[in-house]
């Protein structure tokens, strides 16, 4: 996951507010042939980075991006704007396809 | 079938890595209610005193779980046509796969979607043969399927499965693909599969009276692109074009042999579901061989890997590992040569001929369909 320029980034899908969940038919799980995290969809597999897992591990269904974006800048010591960016666009990317719902409260 | 190295080799001899096959199609029976006039099952369809038993499919499912395969599709025929569906399902999962059911949705009951529930079915991929009984029941030869269809829809949102819409689209249709993506997202589909006919097979008997004309493969490329703005976010379309129109080759089962395998319901294992359609080639099946063998060490799947093969123009073209020279059972049955480019390839010696006559299809004054069909008596 790499942070681009504003003027690509897609609209988001998501904000500080929403709750991201992984809904049903759709699960991490762990490929233990190629020895990688991969997300289990509907017709498809998708392989996952660190920081990918990392992401959807903090998803319980509970907590909204606010606290989800908090919790990884501490636990990785990064900047929380950043890490605000890098977590909207990868889970926006995943809403597009249908494999992270949000609730609004 | 190895030769005495071991060392996988392509038809022409040339070394080949085989990679891991990520999913996997377990058509678990050819039975099926429906008789629609594009099916992708052979023309020569497979018996049910053929067919794997549940306990042959645990143990192909154990060994594609090892192999390396992650997500099985369970289809047909119509898989419900199996009263065992259950089972088969079951041993998918106790064996870690994901299951994703590919049903016309007529002869489940609801009683037979909650056990399937139960099963551990993750997700639920239901066909469209058009809308509304006129258009649906005609083109799958099943009076009152549309109705049917519609109360199984009903009750795959009841219970919460995750649903794709699979709509076939062709020349009798193709109008209706608005009222088609508006109907999916009615039934809470999180995804549409809008998939031209592709005309091996069945769809090829049905050329006359189902190829698309360039016009109307214009108007679904337009509808698919406004409806992907208008639902970002809400429902994926993933579109299959006409291929006759393209100017490049799909990258057919993302190269030969590369991700995807097939098992059929007698347990012949194909590198792709219309392989059977190369006269020549010769496949090897589970009951005698294990899954991992066939995969790594078998001529057929080994025959097209990587690009050695590849005659020209494919073999200096810089395309060669985008779309792998098209589709192998195109080239077969349009140029007579399952190693030839694709002729649906702008590049092709053969494409002239075969947009030519692809156009004179799609202005044949026919609607009369061939229905898939088991001959009788056998």
């Amino acid at each position: 996951m790499t942070a681009q320029p504003a003027s690509i980034r897609p609209a988001p899908l998501i904000g500080p507010d929403d709750i991201p969940y992984l809904p049903r038919g759709v699960r991490l799980a762990h490929d233990r042939v190629r020895g990688i995290r991969v997300l289990q969809a509907p017709e498809r597999a998708m392989q996952l980075d660190a920081i990918g897992d990392a992401i959807l591990g903090e998803l319980d269904g509970a907590r909204p991006l606010s606290a989800i974006v908090s919790g990884l800048a501490a636990r990785y010591n990064a900047p929380e704007d950043q890490i605000a960016g890098d977590v909207r666009d990868f889970l926006t990317g995943l809403i597009e396809r249908r494999m992270v719902f949000v609730r609004t409260p | 079938m190895k030769d005495q190295q071991h060392q996988p080799r392509d038809l022409d001899g040339n070394p080949v890595t085989p990679g891991l096959p990520m999913a996997m199609l377990a058509e678990v029976t050819h039975r099926c209610p429906l008789a629609c006039p594009y099916c992708s099952n052979p023309v020569e369809l497979t018996r049910a005193a053929q067919e794997l038993t549940a306990d042959d499919w645990g143990r192909v499912f154990r060994q594609a779980a090892d192999l390396g395969v992650l997500q099985v599709h369970v289809s047909g025929g119509e898989p419900g046509a199996r009263r065992d569906l259950a089972q088969i399902v079951t041993h998918a999962r106790d064996a870690r796969l994901y299951v994703n059911l590919i049903t016309s949705g007529i002869g489940i009951t609801r009683e037979r979607l909650e056990e399937l529930d139960r099963a551990g079915v993750d997700h639920v991929q239901l066909s469209l043969q058009g809308i509304r009984p006129d258009m649906a029941d005609r083109i799958s030869g099943h009076p009152g399927s549309w109705d049917k269809k519609m109360a199984f829809a009903a009750w795959v949102q009841e219970i919460g499965f995750p649903l794709t819409i699979n709509a076939v689209v062709h020349r009798q249709n193709l109008e209706r693909l608005p009222e088609m993506i508006a109907l999916a997202e009615q039934l809470g589909a999180r995804r549409i599969e809008v998939a031209t006919v592709q005309f091996h097979g069945w769809a090829d008997l049905n050329r006359k009276a189902l190829m698309p004309t360039r016009e109307q493969a214009a108007f679904a490329r337009q509808v698919v692109n406004d409806a992907r703005i208008r639902l970002r976010g809400r429902m994926v379309i993933d579109y299959v074009p006409a291929d006759h129109h393209a100017v490049y080759p799909k990258a057919c089962m993302g190269g030969w042999g590369s991700t995807g395998l097939n098992v059929a319901p007698d347990g012949t294992v194909l590198p792709c579901h219309a392989a059977q359609s190369i006269p020549w080639m010769r496949f090897e099946n589970v009951r005698d061989t294990p899954l991992g063998e066939i995969w790594h060490g078998s001529d057929s799947f080994n025959a097209f890997r990587g690009t050695g093969w590849m005659p020209e123009p494919c073999q200096s073209c810089a395309r060669k590992t985008v779309d792998f020279g098209g589709c192998r059972c195109q080239a077969m049955a349009l140029a007579g040569d399952a190693r030839a480019t694709d002729p649906v390839c702008s590049l092709s010696p053969f494409h002239a001929q075969v947009v030519a006559r692809a156009e004179d299809d799609a202005r044949a004054d026919t609607a009369d369909l061939v229905y898939r069909r088991m001959r009788k008596g056998e």
